[in-house]
């Protein structure tokens, strides 16, 4: 079903470079004395929650946050290693706002809304300010100022980034700017802590219900706006470079009670990953993308060439990235590296055990700047390298594949990033916002801090400033009742299934399928296959699922199966989205839909929208679409050749 | 290869302990640590029986979830490396390994191998910060930060908070934790105007849960991020000037 209202973005007018400004002197305050009268529920702490936590609380909001690790330092957040960037232009290259605002939108293949993208890349330079003055220690030059690199498809160097820790060091930076509000008594933090739905009274968002993971207890809390922050679904394929507890449960609840999701189907392949060495795998290592820099990818021009890599004489090798794609080389974008580097695996050029990877070699970089800065720039990654795959790269050429990694899509969010329920926020990968159909590296650090730090507590001000002096709604409210009641018996169901099967099984099932027919490469009578085998594997969950243990302890088993449940609904609307988005474009890759050369081919007359999907328990999705103008960046075919 | 398995299951907080033994068998060496574990837990929950519970997340080494005692040592035999990134090639076929929780008086058992290590987020909410609003910052240059110093802040701020110091210091003594973030912020001009506040608070707050250091420097070959005890001589060095300068 189809729903042609279209969506309204609330994009303020004027000129690009004006639109934040002029809506910022629009925006209703709270004054100062009136924001301690308003309650407001943060969901997560990674990078976006903390940011977010950690800045209302310094306005003086009453913030309660909450995450389901032990620690708000230990979100996914944690993991990045690569880098942030911003338009600082230090280097002197020929950065500006403006080509990074460029280099987002056509990245991100023209499917983002170019108003986000641009406020974006104005607050690139704010965020890296803060983080330096929380103690972030960036790489520096001898001479004592910050240093950059170039990163993943860019052709400036902007990236700032801490060894291969930057996620880390950002996520201690935004947790301690937490911590020390929960010191001051302005955010109160319940950590193991799981949201497990939404309170929706009278269309509008009013608190959420909570699970204790330690004891069971189910609680209510009760909010004047509720702002998600929980990240993204890559964890949907089961196998992903994502912390192994990243799942898409709070966003998905938000998306049974109504708020709409966005272009599901935009995920993202990382090209630089570990490939699996077994059945048994339970998560993929990404490589970080920085090592593009130095390393070079090549396969064996002849297929199953026997000798081991350094054996491989220059004129037997293929560095494929390089011939196909002259000007960018081994740093074009993430879907065409990863698509690249399938077509040489499938081809039966792959390398290693299994033959299912491609080199990234370190020869050259290593004779011409020296083993110490090649040390000094990616030792920790040669180090994680040789732990997992007992292999030196120092000696012998990387092995690596793409992997799931990243996911664009999200809960549909407009100008202020308030989702479809009023009062009802997202932010960070959770939300579907700024990187279209593709994410360019060390960009969704940036997002997640721009939207913590520097979005919501301006935006929020204008929900909030007309509903001063209005409670929030007693937990006591039968619509709390009922929503307390419904995670309950969701919750029974899951432990009295009594069936065989654990919820792990479904969830690498699910997995297999979704990598399979949408994943990489898509067409429609895979997807329509996918589509039909997740509902047959929905109904198995439903009659065989096995979940020892009870309710009233940690029991992670019984965590796992309400994410899995989540993930079957999420991977069917994944399919169906990716079945009706009949192009091409960034990682989604649909066969019937590319050019004579093998790349993506967009349709922009039938497609220059953001797919939003309604939930209709039970019926089919309805569709709702928000068209994509481009003022600023006109459309134009990718090369990177 | 075969492994025997000893593990400690324990219900809940208040329940009493015990190990159990298990087998694991066919276990390949390039499976990692934790990997064979979800074997195990597979095989548990198809018969009927409760899976080991343990914390983990990023599997990556970084987040600092996991953590546990493999044969007495914290994070297990090879060193600069978390419970997550060990694999089995480490060890070989026909071993008995004897897996338990960080044991540690402020680290209560949760469940299994999960213990509440909360105590590590109070001594960072005791000053274990920057005081930086938002949009209070200068311009990111406008200080610059030699990089030696800059480097030195970084050795200590890579810290994962996992424990493992706790967990292997005779004395259950927090000092390398606690000493890590004291020297990543003091050592920055940023973190300067408050660093006496910060060593103070943080030391004491450490002090109310935690052992005393007797210099044992187990914590320091337990850290899987190699941060180093020299962090602790600067940490002491700071509270006494702090101290003196304060009466
Ligand atoms: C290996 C890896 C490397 C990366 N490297 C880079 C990089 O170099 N540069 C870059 O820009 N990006 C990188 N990314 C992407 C980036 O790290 C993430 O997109 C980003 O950190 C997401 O931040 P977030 O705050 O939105 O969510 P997360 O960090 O995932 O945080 C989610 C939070 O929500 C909480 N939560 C979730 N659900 C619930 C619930 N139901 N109840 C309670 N709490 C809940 C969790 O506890 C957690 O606190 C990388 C990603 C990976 C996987
Ligand atoms: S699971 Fe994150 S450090 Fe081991």
């Amino acid at each position: 079903m189809e729903n042609q209202n279209g969506l309204d973005a609330k994009v303020p007018t004027g000129a690009i470079n004006e639109r934040w400004e002029n809506h910022l002197a629009d925006i209703n305050l709270v004054s100062p004395a009136n924001k301690r009268r308003f309650t407001i529920i943060v969901v997560g702490t990674g990078l976006a929650g903390a940011s977010a936590a950690a800045t209302l609380g310094e306005l003086g909001y009453q913030v309660k946050a909450f995450t389901f690790h032990d620690s708000g330092r230990r979100a996914h957040s944690i993991a990045a290693q690569g880098g942030i960037n911003a338009a600082k232009n230090y280097p002197n290259d020929g950065d500006s706002i403006h080509r990074l605002f460029y280099d987002t939108v056509k990245g991100g293949d023209y499917r983002s809304r170019e108003s986000n993208v641009y406020r974006l890349a104005q607050l690139s330079v704010e965020i890296i300010d803060q983080c330096v003055a929380q103690g972030v220690p960036f790489a520096r030059e001898y001479g004592g100022l910050l240093s950059n690199r170039s990163f993943g498809g860019a052709q400036v160097s902007r990236t700032f980034y801490a060894r291969g820790q930057t996620g880390q060091q950002l996520l201690l930076g935004a947790y301690q700017a937490m911590m020390r509000q929960v010191d001051l008594g302005t955010v109160e933090l319940f950590t193991q802590t799981e949201m497990l739905d939404v309170v929706v009274k009278d269309g509008q968002a009013v608190g959420i219900i909570t699970r204790d993971l330690i004891d069971g207890t189910i609680d209510s809390h009760a909010g004047h706006a509720v702002v998600l922050a929980t990240g993204g679904y890559s964890n949907v394929y089961f196998l992903s470079t994502n912390a192994m507890k990243s799942n898409v449960t709070a966003v998905w609840r938000a998306h049974r009670q109504g708020a709409w999701f966005a272009n599901p189907c935009y995920t993202q392949i990382h090209p630089t990953c570990i490939p699996p060495s077994d059945e048994f795998q339970s998560k993929l290592t990404l490589m970080s993308e920085s090592l593009r820099n130095d390393g070079r990818i090549w396969v064996p021009s002849r297929s199953g060439d026997p000798r081991p890599a350094e054996e491989i004489p220059d004129a037997d090798r293929d560095y494929y990235l390089e011939r196909r794609y002259p000007a960018f080389g081994n740093l074009v974008p993430r879907d065409v590296a990863s698509r690249a580097a399938k077509l040489e695996v499938d081809g039966g050029k792959g390398v290693g055990p299994l033959q299912n990877g491609v080199y990234l070699d370190f020869a050259d970089a290593l004779g011409r700047l020296g083993e110490d800065t090649v040390r000094e720039r990616y030792g920790n990654l040669f180090d994680m390298y040789q732990r997992i795959t007992g292999e030196d790269p120092y000696l012998t050429p990387m092995r690596i594949y793409p992997a799931m990694h990243y996911t664009m899509g999200g809960l549909w969010v407009d100008y202020n990033l308030m989702t479809t329920i009023p009062g009802l926020y997202a932010l960070g990968e959770a939300n579907f916002s700024d990187h279209g159909a593709n994410r360019l590296g060390a960009s969704a650090l940036m997002q997640g801090l721009a939207d913590g730090y520097f979005v919501i507590p301006y935006t929020l001000g204008g929900y909030l400033a007309p509903r001063l002096g209005e409670k929030t709604v007693p937990t006591t409210d039968p619509v709390f009742e009922e929503t307390r009641s419904r995670v309950r018996w969701r919750i029974e169901g899951y432990l009295t299934g009594g069936g065989t099967r654990s919820p792990d099984w479904f969830h690498r099932e699910l997995g297999k399928t979704l990598w399979e027919h949408c994943g990489m490469e898509r067409n429609a009578d895979g997807l329509r296959q996918a589509i039909s085998a997740i509902e047959s594997l929905k109904e198995e969950f439903d009659h065989d699922l096995l979940v020892p243990g009870d309710g009233h302890s940690l029991n992670q088993s019984l965590e796992k199966a309400g994410r899995v449940d989540d993930f079957l609904e999420l991977g069917r609307l994944m399919c169906i989205d990716a079945l009706h988005r009949e192009e091409s474009c960034g990682g989604h890759f649909r066969i019937e839909h590319q050019t004579e050369d093998g790349e993506a081919e967009r349709d922009d007359d039938n497609f220059s929208y953001v797919a939003a999907w309604g939930w209709t328990n039970g019926e089919e999705p309805i569709l709702n679409k928000e068209p994509l103008e481009f003022e600023y960046v006109r459309p134009s075919r990718r090369s990177y050749k | 290869m075969d492994l025997t398995l000893r593990v400690w299951r324990q219900e809940s907080p208040e329940a009493e302990g015990r190990f159990e033994t298990y087998r694991a068998v066919d276990v390949q060496p390039d499976m990692s640590f934790l990997e064979m574990l979800d074997i195990l837990n597979e095989k548990l929950l198809t018969s009927g029986f409760e899976p080991i519970a343990f914390d983990h997340d990023c599997r990556e080494g970084i987040c600092g979830s996991c953590g546990v005692m493999i044969n007495g040592q914290a994070h297990g035999p090879q060193r600069n490396t978390a419970t997550c990134q060990l694999h089995m090639r480490e060890f070989s076929d026909g071993d008995t390994l004897v897996i338990e929780p960080w044991r540690a008086t402020n680290f209560p058992i949760i469940r299994d191998l999960v213990v509440d290590r909360s105590p590590f987020d109070r001594i960072i909410t005791a000053g274990g910060y920057i005081s930086a609003p938002t949009g209070s910052a200068p311009e990111a240059n406008l200080i610059p930060v030699p990089k030696e110093t800059s480097d030195a802040a970084m050795d200590a701020a890579a810290c994962i908070g996992c424990g493992a110091c706790v967990a292997a210091c005779p004395n259950g003594a927090a000092q390398l934790f606690t000493a890590a973030k004291v020297a990543h912020l003091n050592l920055l001009p940023q973190g300067g105007p408050e660093r006496r506040s910060r060593v103070e608070r943080m030391v004491e707050t450490m002090e109310e849960y935690f052992g005393s250091c007797t210099n044992h420097g187990e914590c320091e070959s337990a850290c899987p991020k190699g941060i180093s005890l020299d962090n602790i001589a600067l940490m002491n060095r700071e509270y006494l000037l702090s101290k003196i300068r304060s009466r």
